[in-house]
C-alpha cells in the first residue's frame, strides 16, 4: 500500500507538471464540445438549388418561393435552360436541379396532374438523398395546397389517404445536440482513458525509467495500479467537465440520475484503461502507440453508433460494434441522458463492461513482463 | 551472505534465438569488492548484468546474487541490489528531492529514514540549494552522480553500474570514482562496466569479456603481468582484437 502511495504521488506530480496534459484535459473537452455538436449535425441545410423554369407561371414561382422559404434550400440560380443549370452542378455550385416543364400550370389545372423533373448531384450521397427527400415532401405539400385550392372535395375522398403524424419521444424537438453531445463526451473519456494512459507507460519505456522500476521490488500490480488510478480519476474529471459544459452550453441535463452515469463511467474506464495498458505492452515507443491508438479510435468512433445508426450497418459490422466498448457507453449515455434510464435498465451494459474490463486487464497484466 | 561471496555465476548463458549473447560465463565477486566488468561493445556485458539484476532470464547456467537464486528468488535479489543503467533513469520532470523520495519510497524506506538521509546526501553532493529544481536542469555530470546516489540510497548489498561515466568530463569522473570507493568502504559490493581503461585500474579485480565469454579475470596488476603489458589499455586491446563478433 505504501508503495502504491509513492507511485501515485509520482504520477500525479508528473501529470500536473506537464503543460501538454493539462491542455489536453481542460482545453480538449471544451473545444470539442463547443464546436462539434454544431457542425456534426445530421440535418442538411443550405442545399444549393438550381431551378430550370420553362413555365414562368404563378405556380412555378409559388413553388420556388415555398422551397426557399423552407430554410433547407438556397436558390443558386433560376434559369430557363437545363444546360445552364447542369453547368452549375458541374462547377459544384448546385446540388439539386428542379426542372419545371412548359405548361406546368396549365396541365396541372386542366388535367389535374403534372410532372416535375429533379436531378440530384450525388457526389455527396447523404446530402443528395436527404435533399431529394426534402424536395419531394415540399412538393407534395405544395400539391396538396393546389388541390385544396382547385378541387372541390367530394364528400368522400376518392383516394384513401392515410396520413402519418409522428411524435418524437425522448427527444421531442429532434434536437441533434441531445444526440451528439453525450456521444462526443464518451469519445473524450475514451481518449483520456485508453490513449493517454498507454502513451504514459510507453514513454517510460522510451526514456528507460521503466527498467529502473523493474529492478526495484515494486510489484507488477502496484506499478499497473499506479498507472491506472490517475487516469481513472482524470477520465472522471473530464466527464464532469463535459457534463457541466453540456448543461451550461446546450442546456442538456440528464433525464436520469448522474449516479448512473458516473457508476457506468467508473466501470467503463476500467475497461478502456485495460485497453490502454494492453496497447502499451505491445508497443515500444510513443509513435507506435499513437498510430495504434489512432487506428483503434477511428474504428471505435465509426463503428460505435455515434454518427451512423448501428441497425443500418451490415451484419459483420454490427458484430464489430458488439466488441467495441464505446458502443455501450454511447448507448448508456443516450439512455440515461434522454430517456432517464436507471441502474436496472443498464445492468446488461454494466455486466458486459465488467467482462471487457476483466479480459482486457488480465490480458495486459499477463503480457506485461518485468523480466524478458 | 555466505562465505563473503556477493555474486556467483556458473556457466551462465543467454541466447537470443541462434545468437549466444553470453556464452557460459563463470566468476565470483567477493563482498565489498569493486569488480570491473570490461568488454568491447556487443561483447555481452549488459546482457550478463541484466541477468544478474533479474531483468533478463538466463537460458542456462546458475547464478546467485546476494545469496539468492536468479531464477527463483529474483524479487529478493531486487530488494538487495541497486542498479544504474546506461540510460539516465531518474525522472527529469521531478525535482531532485522528489526523485530521491520516490525511489527510496518504493524500496520501502520509512519517512524518517528518507528525510535524514536525503538531507545528508544533498549536503554531501552540495545540492542543498538545488533540491527543489527539476532534474532536467542539472548538468550531465551532476545527473550521473545523483543517479548513483539514488541507486545506493536504500543501502543495497550490491550495486550494478552500467557504464556510469559515459560522456562525463574527467574531473567529474574522478569525483564519481571517489563516490564508488566510499560506497565500497561502507560495505557495498560494486559491479561496474566501463570503457575507460584508467577506470579499470581503480577496480580490485577485472574481468574482460570477448564474444560472450570471459577471457581474463584477475587484479589489474596480475593481468598486466600475464599479458606483458604496460597498462590495462594494452591488455584490453590484446584481448579485444581477437573478437570476431562485430560491435553493436
Amino acid at each position: 500500500m505504501r508503495t502504491l502511495k509513492f507511485l501515485l504521488q509520482k504520477e500525479f506530480r508528473q501529470i500536473f507538471r506537464d503543460p501538454a496534459i493539462i491542455r489536453i484535459i481542460f482545453v480538449m473537452p471544451v473545444i470539442q464540445l463547443m464546436l462539434l455538436p454544431w457542425a456534426a449535425d445530421y440535418e442538411i441545410k443550405n442545399i444549393q438549388l438550381s431551378v430550370v423554369d420553362h413555365d414562368h407561371s404563378d405556380y412555378s414561382r409559388q413553388l420556388v418561393s415555398k422551397l426557399t422559404a423552407s430554410g433547407y434550400f438556397q436558390l443558386e440560380n433560376y434559369t430557363g435552360s437545363f444546360d445552364k443549370a447542369m453547368e452549375s452542378v458541374e462547377h459544384e455550385r448546385a446540388d439539386l436541379i428542379l426542372e419545371v416543364p412548359h405548361h406546368f400550370e396549365r396541365t396541372l389545372v386542366k388535367e389535374n396532374e403534372s410532372t416535375l423533373f429533379m436531378a440530384v448531384n450525388a457526389i455527396n450521397g447523404v446530402k443528395a438523398n436527404l435533399g431529394a427527400a426534402y424536395l419531394r415532401s415540399i412538393i407534395q405539400d405544395f400539391n396538396r395546397e393546389v388541390r385544396l385550392e382547385w378541387i372541390q372535395f367530394p364528400r368522400f375522398n376518392p383516394e384513401t389517404q392515410i396520413e402519418v403524424t409522428a411524435s418524437n419521444w425522448f427527444n421531442p424537438g429532434l434536437n441533434y445536440k441531445y444526440f451528439m453531445v453525450p456521444g462526443i463526451l464518451v469519445i473524450l473519456v475514451t481518449m483520456v482513458g485508453a490513449f493517454l494512459a498507454s502513451l504514459n507507460i510507453v514513454r517510460e519505456k522510451e526514456i528507460g525509467t521503466i527498467e529502473q522500476i523493474n529492478v526495484t521490488p515494486v510489484k507488477k500490480h502496484h506499478f499497473i495500479l499506479g498507472k491506472l488510478i490517475p487516469f481513472w480519476v482524470l477520465g472522471l474529471v473530464i466527464l464532469t467537465i463535459g457534463l457541466g459544459l453540456a448543461y451550461a452550453v446546450y442546456g442538456i441535463a440528464p433525464a436520469g440520475s448522474m449516479l448512473v452515469i458516473y457508476g457506468f463511467a467508473a466501470v467503463y474506464l476500467l475497461a478502456v484503461l485495460g485497453l490502454g495498458l494492453l496497447i502499451s505492452t505491445y508497443t515500444s515507443n510513443q509513435q507506435q502507440a499513437m498510430l495504434l491508438s489512432f487506428f483503434m479510435m477511428m474504428v471505435f468512433i465509426l463503428l460505435s453508433g455515434l454518427y451512423t445508426s448501428i441497425d443500418s450497418m451490415p451484419e459483420w459490422a454490427q458484430y464489430i460494434t458488439k466488441i467495441n466498448p464505446v458502443t455501450y457507453f454511447i448507448e448508456v449515455m443516450r439512455m440515461v441522458v434522454l430517456k432517464g434510464s436507471g441502474f436496472r435498465d443498464i445492468l446488461p451494459h454494466i455486466m458486459i463492461m465488467l467482462g471487457f474490463a476483466a479480459i482486457l486487464n488480465t490480458w495486459a497484466v499477463i503480457n506485461y513482463k518485468k523480466r524478458s | 551472505m555466505n562465505n563473503g561471496i556477493a555474486i556467483r555465476a556458473e556457466q551462465l548463458t543467454k541466447r537470443f534465438g541462434e545468437f549466444t549473447a553470453v556464452d557460459g560465463i563463470s566468476f565470483e565477486v567477493k563482498k565489498g569488492e569493486i569488480f570491473g566488468f570490461l568488454g568491447a561493445n556487443g561483447a555481452g556485458k549488459t546482457t550478463a548484468m541484466r541477468m544478474l539484476c533479474g531483468l533478463s532470464l538466463p537460458t542456462s547456467g546458475k547464478a546467485t546474487v546476494a545469496g539468492f537464486d536468479v531464477y527463483k528468488e529474483n524479487e529478493q535479489i531486487k530488494r538487495n541490489i541497486g542498479y544504474m543503467s546506461q540510460k539516465f533513469s531518474l525522472y527529469e520532470d521531478l525535482t531532485i528531492k522528489e526523485n530521491i523520495r520516490f525511489y527510496a519510497g518504493i524500496y520501502g524506506k520509512s519517512d524518517s529514514f528518507i528525510k535524514t538521509k536525503t538531507a545528508m546526501l544533498l549536503q554531501h553532493l552540495h545540492l542543498e540549494g538545488e533540491a527543489n529544481k527539476l532534474v532536467k536542469s542539472l548538468p550531465l555530470g551532476w545527473k550521473q552522480k545523483l543517479a548513483f546516489s539514488v541507486a545506493i540510497f536504500h543501502e543495497p548489498e550490491i550495486v550494478f553500474l552500467d557504464e556510469p561515466t559515459g560522456g562525463v568530463d574527467p574531473v567529474t569522473r574522478r569525483e564519481f570514482w571517489s563516490m564508488i570507493y566510499k560506497a565500497a568502504e561502507s560495505g557495498i559490493t560494486v559491479f561496474v562496466t566501463t570503457h575507460y581503461m584508467d577506470e579499470a585500474e581503480y577496480c580490485n579485480r577485472v574481468s574482460i569479456m570477448v564474444d560472450g565469454r570471459i577471457d581474463a579475470l584477475d587484479t589489474p596488476e596480475q593481468l598486466k603481468k600475464t599479458f606483458g603489458a604496460q597498462s590495462m589499455d594494452e591488455v584490453f586491446l590484446k584481448l579485444a582484437r581477437k573478437a570476431v563478433r562485430s560491435a553493436d
